[in-house]
């Protein structure tokens, strides 16, 4: 039944995927031949999230790029579900345009019907964008990856790793023995490890698979995106807070040793250090992924910047060194986010002594 | 390129709902399927490595305990054989002793016994040498005094005085 699921979800992300390959191309007038390349935007284009997966731009400026569903909602025109090649190049569909400047820039807006833009009220915008897709791929590879490997663990019992579990079984086990255990201790851990273990995955494989930089459903920058890592922060967050004993509760509300007029001062600041642990969880994750991406993209870009072939050789030899650091750093941040997460659960279900 | 960079660092709030879903999913079904099952294989087996563990450290705590045992075995068993040895050599220096001490009885009671008769035959041949010297000396006597003597009672009384004190002399 499990293998249905699998087989089913992978073969609809395939229908996602190959339906939009029915390409959207489509003209751009022809711009001056010399036109200048803007590194900015073009790393910013890479590294933002997206109603499209843009695949390449032709010689005469054709865009090739993978449309993805948009689902909107607003108060007067109820749910929309369409896809996004209606709104290429500026198009207006349902009242519905993609803002491709300003302040609003990469949103959907609606149109007022004299044509201008109602910048006040935008519309609830729940589309499968670019991260999505990416964080919905390396879910299902995850699922994939895990559920083989309990398969075959129930196979092979209880002798030695082999196949698949010698590679993913330390990794389980660091977890389990230097973050979880290490943290927590040997009594409470075992609650937390499947969380853990998920958010060590999750990152771990969109980190990965966002290094990865072509085709789709590779190279989405999903745990570069503030979005994806407010998320897993607050997760964790809400966990701690439910997690959280006696003990720690009085050490927020009424810290030993501090006297009582002090109180005032004290419970502000503790209930600030409450909220900063994940909120650098949060931008911890999300910098350090996004930084990784722009900078490979700006070594990329030097080619064109200089315009120039001779260029692409020091240009590919130091992404390739970027991308042996960020492969380290993949891994790094996945540590340290679920480090810190069995660390601030650990603060939480810490004993008095 | 500011308000792009805006656009980063302000969570959209549809990444946020996708998100949440894909990753309680992702986690939900994680966890039924893949780390509890995953997570019980592995400690049953940590689990198992560790019994096996204890249970050779006790058997070759057992196997110490029997080689101790075998060796108090031993030494009690050589201690026995020792004692075995020295009570058999008691037994037939014992032996050999009563042996010696009744032989040595026996032949002194022979030898007693071959003086006793030596001394009765020696005293039966000294009074029948008495007596014949008596008889002898009576009829040297007689012979040598003659007629004289040979009819009073007087003198062979004499002779017997005469013959009682040699005895006693000789004695």
């Amino acid at each position: 039944m499990k293998t249905i699921f699998i087989k089913g979800s992978l073969f609809a992300l395939f229908l996602l995927i190959s339906g939009g390959l029915r390409a959207q191309v489509q003209e751009t007038p022809l711009e001056s031949a010399e036109e200048k390349f803007e590194s900015s935007s073009f790393i910013l284009e890479h590294i933002a999230d997206s109603h499209e997966w843009h695949i390449l731009t032709t010689k005469s400026k054709k865009d090739v790029a993978i449309p993805l569903p948009v689902i909107v909602w607003s108060k007067e025109k109820g749910l929309d579900i369409f896809s996004s090649r209606k709104l290429f190049k500026g198009q207006v569909y349902n009242g519905y345009m993609l803002e491709e400047e300003g302040d609003l820039q990469g949103k959907i807006v609606k149109v007022n019907p004299d044509g201008t833009i109602d910048e006040k009220n935008l519309p609830l915008d729940l589309s499968i964008t670019k991260s999505v897709v990416g964080m919905l791929f390396a879910a299902l590879m995850g699922l994939w990856l895990f559920i083989s490997l309990s398969r075959s663990y129930k196979k092979t019992g209880i002798s030695h790793p082999r196949g698949i579990q010698s590679f993913l079984e330390p990794i389980i086990l660091f977890v389990r023995d230097d973050i979880a255990i290490a943290n927590i201790g040997e009594h409470k851990y075992e609650k937390y490890m499947p969380y853990l273990l998920t958010v060590f995955f999750f990152i771990l494989l969109n980190n990965l698979l966002g290094m990865i930089p072509y085709p789709p459903p590779f190279g989405a920058n999903v745990t570069g995106n503030i979005a994806v890592t407010f998320v897993l922060a607050f997760l964790t967050f809400v966990i701690t807070q439910f997690s959280g004993n006696r003990n720690y509760w009085k050490h927020i509300f009424a810290t030993p040793g501090v006297p009582f007029w002090l109180l005032p001062i004290m419970i502000p600041v503790e209930i600030i250090g409450v909220v900063s642990k994940p909120f650098a969880l949060m931008i911890r994750l999300f910098a350090n992924i996004s930084a990784g991406h722009i900078v490979i993209l700006s070594l990329v870009s030097l080619i064109f910047i200089f315009r120039s072939i001779a260029v692409a050789p020091a240009s590919i030899l130091l992404v390739v060194f970027m991308d042996c650091i960020e492969l380290f750093v993949a891994f790094l941040q996945a540590y340290v986010f679920t480090l810190l997460s069995a660390l601030f659960i650990s603060m939480a279900v810490e004993e008095e002594h | 390129m500011v308000l792009l960079a805006n656009s980063l660092t302000s969570p959209a709030i549809g990444l946020v709902f996708w998100t949440t879903i894909i990753f309680i999913m992702f986690f939900l079904i994680l966890k039924r399927f893949a780390w509890k099952p995953i997570l019980s294989a592995v400690k049953a087996r940590d689990e198992m490595i560790k019994g096996s563990l204890a249970s050779a450290e006790n058997a070759r705590k057992e196997m110490l305990k029997l080689q101790s045992d075998n060796e108090a075995i031993l030494r009690k068993a050589r201690e026995e054989r020792e004692n075995i040895l020295k009570e058999a050599r008691d037994v037939r220096d014992r032996l050999i002793a009563e042996a010696r001490g009744k032989a040595t009885e026996e032949a002194q009671k022979v030898v007693e016994k071959a003086r006793v008769g030596i001394e009765r035959e020696k005293a039966a041949a000294i009074a029948g040498i008495r007596e014949q010297v008596a008889i002898l000396s009576v009829e040297i006597a007689s012979k040598i005094l003659g007629e004289k003597l040979q009819q009073t009672g007087e003198q062979g009384k004499l002779i017997d005085n005469y013959l009682k004190d040699m005895d006693l002399n000789k004695n």
